[in-house]
């Protein structure tokens, strides 16, 4: 529904503004580089604008830190709507190495609702590219949650009458069997 | 002259050929060396715990729900990819993949659960042998992190349980 809304509401191009709230510049030279001739973002419609006010769509890079949290949230909230946030990087996804300082609050998503989420340190230009063109529904999304269980737990189960003396030793003579 | 000017710039534009890179349309995988998503096997785990004592992004929990059965929680969120785990890992149970295309609109979506069963050892309940001096900085024993609000729980008494991760800001907007 999303994707189907996107697709309505951002019809002809997304203007992207490009919001760093504290990383380490790593996720900025990516995004950057996501616009260059090589990897040519703009052939999405994609443009970088300097004011919140004129885009359609916020980059976020870095944690939310205790010291731009506000400024951050004053940037979405000048965005018109509809407005799309992409976190770039596990610093904006998960709050990064830094999760737990001091300084940082963690991830974006507590300051302004993400839509979605490049995970990365930093993102490759291409897994950019890829959460771009996964917005604009060009592909489909790859990555789905894993779990694992252990379908039949082999607890063994000890009966004293099994156990057995044989020369200086006690062997459970049904060790074998589980 | 005009014209002229333009006429030459599509020449060399036309000369310099085409640099842009199909991707998405065309795949472009990773270079050999590319460290993507760790992805875990849960065949080989053997449950020391290893990988989450050593990631630096306290990205790996591990609860203990009792004495036979472990739960190892990858989050996905907050991962380097610094490839550590793999690193510390003495089973090989962790792969670095060169997966790079993880954007999602559901962060869940970047999990990896695995429910391990452990053996019991009568002596420490739980046994690592420490190969290096980086290993022995592990924390051998029980571990009792918050799988539902992903927080890594070092013996820590600062830590409020059923504290949400998600708005618990309060933020004053002037
Ligand atoms: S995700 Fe990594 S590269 Fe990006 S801002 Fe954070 S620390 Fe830097
Ligand atoms: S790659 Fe690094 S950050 Fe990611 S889970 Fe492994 S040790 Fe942690
Ligand atoms: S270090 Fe390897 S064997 Fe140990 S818990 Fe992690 S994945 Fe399993």
């Amino acid at each position: 529904m999303l994707r189907q809304l996107c697709r309505k509401m951002f019809g002809r191009s997304l203007w992207v503004y490009h919001a760093n709230s504290g990383g380490c510049n790593g996720c900025d030279i990516e995004v950057l580089n996501a616009l260059t001739p090589y990897y040519d973002a703009e052939r999405f419609g994609i443009k970088l604008v300097g004011s919140p006010r004129h885009a359609d769509v916020m980059l976020c890079q870095g944690p939310a830190m205790r010291s731009t949290a506000r400024a951050l949230r004053r940037a979405y909230e000048a965005m018109p709507a509809p407005k799309l946030v992409f976190a770039i990087g596990s610093c904006a996804c998960g709050g990064g190495v830094w999760h737990d300082s001091y300084a940082v609050l963690g991830p974006v998503e507590k300051i302004v609702p993400v839509d979605f989420y490049i995970p990365g340190c930093p993102p490759r230009p291409e897994a950019i590219l890829y959460g771009v063109a996964l917005a604009l529904g060009l592909v489909d999304k790859k990555i789905v949650p894993a779990e694992v269980r252990a379908e039949v737990l082999p607890v063994p189960k000890y009966h004293p009458e099994d156990l057995r003396r044989e020369e200086e030793v006690t062997v459970y003579t049904k060790a074998e069997k589980f | 002259m005009s014209l002229l000017s333009k006429v030459k710039e599509a020449w060399v534009g036309l000369r310099a050929g085409r640099v842009t890179l199909a991707y998405p349309a065309a795949p472009a995988p990773a270079p050999e060396r590319f460290r993507g998503r760790p992805i875990f096997d849960a065949a080989k785990c053997i449950g020391c715990a290893g990988c989450a004592n050593n990631c630096p992004a306290r990205e790996i929990l591990v609860y203990d729900v009792c004495q036979e059965i472990r739960i190892l929680k990858y989050l996905g969120r907050r991962c380097t990819y610094c490839g550590r785990c793999a690193d510390v890992c003495p089973e090989n149970a962790i792969t670095m993949s060169r997966e790079f295309e993880t954007a999602t609109p559901r962060i869940g979506d970047l999990q990896q659960r695995i429910e391990l069963f452990m053996s019991t050892c009568q002596r420490c309940g739980r046994c690592f042998d420490p190969p290096s001096k980086l290993d022995e900085l592990k924390l051998r024993g029980y571990r009792f992190d918050d799988l539902e609000n992903e927080r890594w729980i070092f013996r820590s008494s600062a830590y409020l349980e059923g504290q949400p991760v998600v708005d618990d800001v309060p933020l004053e907007m002037d």
